[in-house]
């Protein structure tokens, strides 16, 4: 017998069930359930008890039986001891059990004598924990933004913990927050504008970073090492220190307030990030290929049109995604250089809407879940493209 | 042969370089310059319009002669601050009408009216008046007299271009008592939010780097925080920290895990009883930092996995062999394996942590003790609306950002293109 592996297993294992628990609880409080307390201390001995009691028993009765009647017998002792709650939380308590006891369906004396047994169930549990931590605490910002937009600033002052969306109501009713911003706020128009300066921004960007990327790439000119550092050089270089003289200069030209201005900001700001993830895909493609193209007769135009773009369509997509996102969701020039309601972006419109404190908070979600969900979509749906230009471009951000 | 092939291909490269760099070169150089120049000038938000005359033109019947039209033009020196010289002015009648009194400034002459008004001070106003008539003592139509638009023009100095110069921006912000303090705070942010995010992003890829139901998933909503736009997200979590009817504070107060609402982002302090001693905590820098690594750490975590993924399995292999347990495989083999790329991403992150503006300026917009360099560009130059302060704090930053730059050129250099 050893003692040590199972006191860590016993210690950790009914934490991480009551972590499991506290966490359920905190969730149905959100949907508007009356419970005050989290009763950590009597919860951890039950779970305690839980883990205690299904080590000793192992293997001995059937595994299936075994998961069915401890989460039973758990999630009964759970509700008498717990306040009173419908039944849809205990169910949800039901399933954690059996989450938890199928994990530990393995764990018996003979299997705690294994090597290194101790640090292996830290980790195990560890990774579980660490699962259900991350996914917690990166989604409930989001889910919290979306959920607000369904409900009204008064129900959300009254019982700010009520984050339950009445269905019941009239569909008007619950998508009133996203009727509003579009007339009221005129959001139709703001979602036009970042579309044109983002897709702008794309297209004006790869139209200037091909070539040149091909050039660094492929021809050999004077001060071409020098051209390439400092591309890298100039990528460090952020925004807050560009914009005042750009400001100045931007409103003694009357760029301000206009989309162009925008479109060569963001275009020059991106510019050199582009150049160096495509340059870097260009020099992976066989010379020979252009060579045959040479013979043929191409000029460098014919090789960039006809060779080199069709063969590097995953490093510009990669590029485009990332410009696009970067793009769409620029803030500090968009501040700076639109005071004008007639040529806000989106970013620029919410911020926009919380200059007025009498804004109701629905309407600030909503516009955030507008200008939210088009790039988690387009994320999710391009995710390999995205991901590859976020890591070459990711020494900014 | 060769010769010219090479000056082709030189001439090639250029042309298609020329727009680029061209445009970058405007954009981004041009500006890091231009701060320089800036810097050394006393220049508010409102002397950056070019000072222009201006005027109104208004059509006035005179009296019951139909014949007659007074017409009044208002001209106004559009600054407040800066002179205009030379005003000239110019406006056409048509056909067959005259004017009657003609101010002294003035002449006319095949059907235009131009005047020499001289100097005009700033603020400069007048009123001034024609009476015009026809000759054939027809009815003027207003209307035709209305479409003309009078042209004004004059010479004004642009502040941003004359060549007076004063060191009193830097003055001021070195002696500002506060410049330590500002220095500080910048250091707090910049180095908790760089090794926290890199501490997560390494917990997470070592997460993601294990089989588990639901990894491709787990892998897609660790860059959420990343890739969502940063107003939308720094505004849910002002509304998740709010004090009054935030979730936060509202689940915290309802578990009696707290006794009254704390006001996250407003309060400076924090004093917390640790063992007896009284510890003053940043309280609204912590809540920035926190969202900083809430949103920077997927970066982090990109990169980390992406060398976890890179080292050979053989090497884990063996070490079971030899006996070692999770703990040890970690320490010996994935640590050593995984430094290059965690020191990168700390002088990378570090740097671009240093610049940060958005996420303060959108959480606390800079009070409660979060003020940072970058957010101090913004103060001087908008808020208090001094553009030559804004410039001489980014002057700062770009001095700060090359000494950070030359170290890690120094120290990492070409080794940042092999990972």
């Amino acid at each position: 017998m050893r003692y040590k592996p199972l006191l860590i297993y016993l210690f950790i294992s009914s934490i991480f069930l009551t972590l499991l628990g506290s966490i359920w609880k905190i969730m149905a409080t959100l949907q508007g359930l009356k419970l005050t307390e989290i009763n950590f201390n009597i919860n951890f001995l039950l779970a305690l008890l839980l883990s205690c009691t299904l080590i000793f028993i192992g293997k001995k009765i059937n595994r299936l039986i075994k998961i069915l009647v401890f989460s039973s017998i758990f999630t009964v002792v759970y509700i008498l001891i717990n306040e009173n709650a419908p039944i849809w939380y205990n169910s949800g308590v039901f399933l954690i059990s059996l989450f938890f006891t199928s994990r530990v369906k393995n764990y018996d004396l003979s299997y705690l004598k294994e090597d290194f047994i101790s640090e292996k169930i830290i980790f195990d549990f560890l990774s579980l924990f660490a699962i259900v931590f991350f996914a917690f605490v990166i989604l409930f910002p989001f889910y919290l933004m979306f959920v607000t937009s369904f409900k009204t600033q008064a129900a959300l002052l009254f019982n700010p913990l009520d984050l339950s969306i009445n269905f019941t109501n009239n569909i008007m009713e619950v998508f009133k927050s996203y009727f509003v911003i579009f007339k009221t706020y005129d959001f139709g128009r703001y979602i036009y504008t970042s579309s044109i300066v983002s897709i702008g921004t794309v297209i004006v960007t790869l139209i200037f970073a091909i070539p040149a990327a091909y050039a660094v790439a492929r021809l050999n000119f004077f001060g071409k090492t020098f051209l390439s550092t400092s591309i890298l050089v100039i990528y460090m270089f952020p925004a807050i220190v560009l914009v005042i003289p750009l400001y100045t200069v931007f409103s003694q030209l009357g760029l301000r307030n206009s989309i162009e201005g925008l479109l060569i900001v963001y275009t020059a700001t991106t510019l050199p990030v582009a150049i160096y993830m495509l340059q870097g895909y260009f020099k992976s493609i066989p010379k020979e290929i252009e060579d045959a193209g040479l013979i043929d007769g191409q000029n460098w135009f014919g090789i960039i049109v006809k060779i080199i773009i069709p063969l590097s369509l995953p490093a510009i997509a990669s590029v485009a995604l990332y410009v696009f996102m970067i793009a769409w969701n620029e803030f500090l020039f968009s501040l700076m250089f639109l005071d004008n309601p007639k040529s806000f972006t989106l970013s620029r419109a919410i911020n926009h809407l919380t200059g007025d404190a009498e804004t109701p908070r629905q309407y600030l979600m909503a516009g955030s879940v507008v200008v939210t969900l088009p790039i988690l979509l387009i994320f999710v749906y391009f995710e390999k493209y995205l991901v590859s230009g976020l890591t070459a471009g990711s020494v900014k951000g | 042969m060769t010769d010219t092939l090479s000056k082709i291909e030189k001439r090639t490269a250029y042309t298609l370089l020329l727009p680029a760099v061209f445009l970058v070169f405007a954009i981004v150089l041009f500006p890091i310059f231009a701060n320089i120049w800036i810097s050394f000038k006393e220049v508010q938000l409102k002397d950056i319009r070019i000072p222009e005359p201006r005027v109104k033109k208004i059509v006035k019947s005179v009296s019951e002669d139909k014949t007659k039209l007074k017409i009044v033009y208002r001209l106004r020196n559009s600054s407040l601050i800066e002179d205009i010289n030379n005003v000239e002015f110019l406006d056409k009648l048509p056909k067959d009408i005259e004017p009657v009194n003609l101010d002294s400034r003035c002449t006319f002459k095949s059907k235009k009216i131009e005047c020499d008004f001289g100097n005009w001070k700033a603020k400069y106003k007048e009123n001034f008046e024609i009476v015009i008539r026809n000759i054939n003592n027809d009815v003027i139509d207003k209307n035709i007299i209305k479409l003309q638009k009078p042209r004004l023009s004059g010479d004004a100095d642009n502040i941003l271009l004359t060549t007076k110069f004063t060191l009193k921006n830097f003055k001021q912000v070195f002696n500002e008592n506060e410049f330590l303090d500002l220095l500080l705070t910048t250091f707090y942010f910049t180095f908790f939010g760089t090794v926290g995010a890199i501490i997560f992003g390494m917990f997470a890829a070592q997460l993601v780097n294990q089989k588990f139901y639901g990894r491709t998933f787990m892998r897609s909503i660790l860059l959420f925080p990343y890739v969502g736009p940063v107003v939308a997200l720094a505004y849910t979590w002002t509304l998740l920290l709010d004090p009054n009817s935030g979730t936060l504070n509202a689940l915290l107060v309802n578990f009696d895990i707290i006794d009254k609402p704390i006001n996250l982002l407003g309060q400076k302090y924090l004093t917390l009883n640790l063992l007896g001693f009284d510890i003053k905590l940043r309280l609204a820098l912590t809540t920035v930092i926190m969202f900083e690594i809430w949103r920077y750490f997927p970066l982090a975590f990109l990169f980390i996995l992406a060398r976890l993924q890179a080292v050979p399995k053989d090497l884990y292999e063996a070490a079971e062999v030899d006996g070692a347990g999770p703990l040890r495989k970690f320490i010996n083999i994935t640590l050593p394996q995984i430094t290059a790329i965690l020191s990168i991403l700390f002088m990378i992150r570090f740097i671009w942590n240093f610049n940060k503006f958005e996420d303060i300026f959108l959480l606390t917009g800079g009070a409660s003790g979060t003020r940072t360099l970058p957010i101090n560009v913004y103060q001087q130059g908008f808020a208090v609306s001094n553009i030559g302060m804004g410039s001489a704090v980014s002057i700062v930053i770009v001095m700060l950002l090359i000494i950070f730059m030359i170290i890690y050129f120094k120290l990492i250099g070409k080794r940042a293109n092999e990972i």
